[in-house]
């Protein structure tokens, strides 16, 4: 019997980028307020799992064609290379930069190099998430 | 409270006793979970559960929660979550590639002879 | 270099990091591996003479101050054992590149094994409790992955046992640390010990020695003691040789080091129960491991249930706490972890060569391999402690130890042990290697002298360890008396 999931599947195209929206909204909230890379990271995994959930996988192999075991990697890749940093300037592992710059358009910045390690957090996490979902939910 | 706590943790750790003896991998699955819900509330409760505000910047209060417990915490479900996750990947792959999931028949007697 | 005592740990992170990305190429993951481990061995002796002429080395990740932030510590022992850690994870990878089968190197093989280096350095830096929790979780995941690789009927089986096992010690582990938290409000382990015998001299609770025995729970499962090894034998035996030598000569070092390290930090105060308690567990261990090596006719069973023997040989040490048994302790650890990751790869090639690990069936490999059996020899002699081999300078001082505190028992289990030991494994020697010479179905499959690399440089550093010893024991005693003499490290990471 064939199930017809409309309703879900039209919803999941606006909710969809609701989600992935906050989820990025979280991650930046991250640096002085709850939130950050591993929030962020859950919430974007869940938006890709209700697209898993609405659609089958195969069609959302095809939108995301990400391999998610490099998307591991890479974050942790970010995260080792933040910390990394630190021994150039012969300060602790894991030792953090910041500081204000002026950007002509957008005004005062602050940058810090934490929210680089909360963006390697970040793809971890996706990655970790979606690769154990495919594991488990790609076997029919 | 921590009265309340104590009796909490110790029924979480009953049932996930109870589960992990059990003989299906599924349950004795279940039963880890349970039992590092059980871990972590434990941890909870063991930070001291006084009603401070936040640990956060800008929160002008008199007196904060340990935030370090729930560091611990955060970084402990993180562990025990990925822990799962193997060990369902494990266990059904097994059922797959063994034929059963219950623990009697994975006896193992293979170089004891 | 401030950051030097890191390098051991984020050396092979890195290399990990790099081979999940590098998993098409084979010939380039053993290079990255076989490069990164060799670099991960010249900075560990690096470090190890760090230690030796500036004293404790500590880091302050994130530049926050101990205690409040996560602080690694090397004082001469952890610096030693990253060091033999290294050297060992080098031959292992040296064995791999044979020794494993492209199928599951293509499967991130040399990348959960870099993985599981990291765990097993950082949890021997580490100098915060909970940090150490987290670092064993690192190597217990990646161990996860080892003994699983492949999927083999009998892997498969034995994981679901050795993942429930330790998803339970861990779950005590954080119990344990829970406890201890609420007691001292503080994971820096130097930190720790300060809290403690400031809590000792008021009154002598009752819970601090809950949580000793707790800790013990939790180190002696990783560990192997007695009672807690009964889920090793079968674990160990399922994954393929190079991964159960690095298990083997590892992992529960990793356990017994924990030990050594919370004993001597936290429960020092406690002495008098505890002590009865591991004195006993310890001559258990050893008689239990025993038990096991002279039955079994599979050859390696009989070179884990020696596993069991080693970790029962190096607890009496430290029970006894006196500076020649801890001297003794410490430097049969390391002759320990050489020599079963040298003998686990020789047996395993025997088993390779045989096409099975059953004794009756081998026989008469001296003709066609004198290589391998001369290797076998010595390894057997260096095992069993027959001077001037390095297995008897630990022994003697760990006898010696006991003798000196009046467990003329214990002492004397020591010294019979040995002589088990030497018969469990010339056992493996007289029926595998001597005798009348067998002709073996796949013999000639095996890439014997490039599996045979490995093994004989093990050999070979043991050697020199144990022949060398009046070079070494300077290192020895240093690492030894940070052990009986706590200030030196409490101060180095409190800067007091």
């Amino acid at each position: 019997m064939k199930t017809s999931d409309l309703i879900l599947q039209t919803a999941t195209k606006l909710i969809l980028f609701l989600i992935v929206l906050f989820s990025v909204y979280i991650f930046f909230a991250g640096h002085y307020t709850p939130g950050g890379g591993f929030v962020g990271g859950l919430l974007t995994s869940g938006a890709i799992l209700l697209l898993l959930l609405a659609f089958d996988m195969k069609t959302v192999q095809t939108i995301l064609p990400f391999n998610y075991l490099y998307m591991v990697a890479l974050g942790l890749l970010f995260a080792i290379g933040t910390g990394a940093g630190a021994l150039l300037f012969n300060t602790p592992f894991l030792t953090h930069a910041f500081g204000d710059i002026h950007v002509p358009v957008l005004g005062e910045l602050h940058l810090h190099t934490a929210t680089l390690f909360d963006l390697g957090v970040y793809l971890v996490v996706v990655g970790v998430t979606m690769s154990i979902i495919q594991t488990i939910g790609g076997d029919e | 409270m921590e009265i309340l706590m104590a009796f909490v943790v110790g029924i979480l750790f009953m049932s996930a006793t109870y589960l992990m003896l059990s003989r299906s991998v599924v349950r004795i699955i279940l039963g880890t979970t349970i039992l590092s819900h059980g871990v972590h509330l434990l941890l909870l409760t063991m930070g001291g559960l006084k009603g401070g505000a936040a640990p956060l910047v800008g929160e002008n209060a008199s007196s904060y929660t340990d935030p370090l417990p729930q560091a611990l915490i955060l970084t402990a479900i993180v562990i025990a979550f990925g822990v799962t996750a193997l060990f369902l990947v494990v266990g059904y792959r097994s059922y797959k590639v063994l034929g059963t999931d219950n623990m009697e028949k994975l006896r193992g007697n293979e170089g004891n002879d | 270099m401030i950051n030097f005592l890191i390098l051991p740990i984020l050396i092979p992170l890195i290399t990990g990091v790099l081979l999940i990305f590098a998993n098409k190429s084979i010939m380039l993951q053993r290079w990255i591996a076989g490069l990164s481990a060799f670099m991960t061995v010249v900075v560990a002796a690096m470090l190890v003479q760090k230690v030796k002429n500036d004293g404790v080395q500590t880091l302050n990740l994130s530049n926050w101050d101990a205690p409040f932030g996560i602080t690694l510590v090397s004082d001469m022992l952890s610096a030693l054992l990253v060091l033999t850690t290294s050297v060992v994870a080098f031959a292992c990878i040296i064995y791999s590149f044979k020794g494993i089968g492209e199928e599951r190197e293509k499967f991130h093989y040399y990348a959960a094994f870099n993985f599981l280096i990291v765990g097993v350095n950082g949890a021997f830096t580490t100098g915060d409790i909970f940090n150490l929790f987290v670092f064993f979780e690192v190597m217990l995941m990646s161990s996860y992955v080892l003994i699983l690789l492949g999927g083999t009927k009998i892997q498969l089986r034995e994981s679901i046992k050795y993942i429930l096992v330790n998803v339970i010690s861990s779950a005590l582990f954080v119990i344990s640390i829970a406890y201890l938290y609420s007691v001292v409000g503080t994971l820096n382990m130097a930190h720790i010990s300060v809290r403690l015998s400031e809590l000792s001299g008021i009154s002598q609770p009752g819970i601090v020695t809950i949580i000793g025995v707790l800790f013990l729970i939790v180190f002696g499962l990783k560990g192997a003691i007695f009672p807690l090894y009964f889920w090793l034998p079968g674990s160990y035996y399922a994954p393929p040789v190079p991964v159960m030598a690095i298990f083997g000569a590892l992992l529960t070092k990793v356990g017994v080091y924990s030990i050594i390290r919370t004993y001597s930090l936290f429960f020092f105060e406690e002495a008098g129960y505890i002590q009865q308690l591991l004195i006993v567990l310890a001559i258990l261990t050893i008689v239990g491991g025993l038990i096991g090596a002279i039955a079994y006719w599979d050859v390696k069973k009989i070179v884990i249930y020696n596993i069991i023997v080693a970790v029962g040989l190096i607890l009496f040490g430290i029970a006894t706490m006196n500076q020649d048994a801890l001297t003794g302790s410490v430097f049969y650890l390391i002759h320990d972890m050489i020599i079963k990751a040298a003998l686990f790869l020789l047996v395993g090639l025997m088993a390779a060569i045989a096409g099975t690990s059953n004794l009756r069936s081998m026989g008469g490999m001296i003709k066609r391999y004198p290589g391998l059996g001369w290797t076998f020899f010595l390894a057997a002699l260096a095992l069993a402690g027959i001077p001037p081999l390095s297995g008897f300078v630990g022994k003697l001082l760990i006898v010696q130890g006991g003798f000196a505190s009046e467990h003329y028992w214990g002492a004397a289990i020591v010294l019979m042990s040995s002589l088990f030991v030497l018969i469990s494994i010339m056992k493996i020697f007289i029926n595998g290697i001597w005798g009348k010479p067998r002709a073996f179905e796949n013999e000639e499959r095996v890439p014997y002298k490039k599996l045979l690399i490995a093994p004989v440089i093990l050999v070979i550093l043991s050697v020199c360890y144990g022949v060398g010893a009046d070079f070494v024991y300077p290192y020895i005693s240093q690492a030894a008396e940070t052990l009986t003499n706590t200030n030196i490290y409490i101060d180095a990471v409190l800067k007091e």
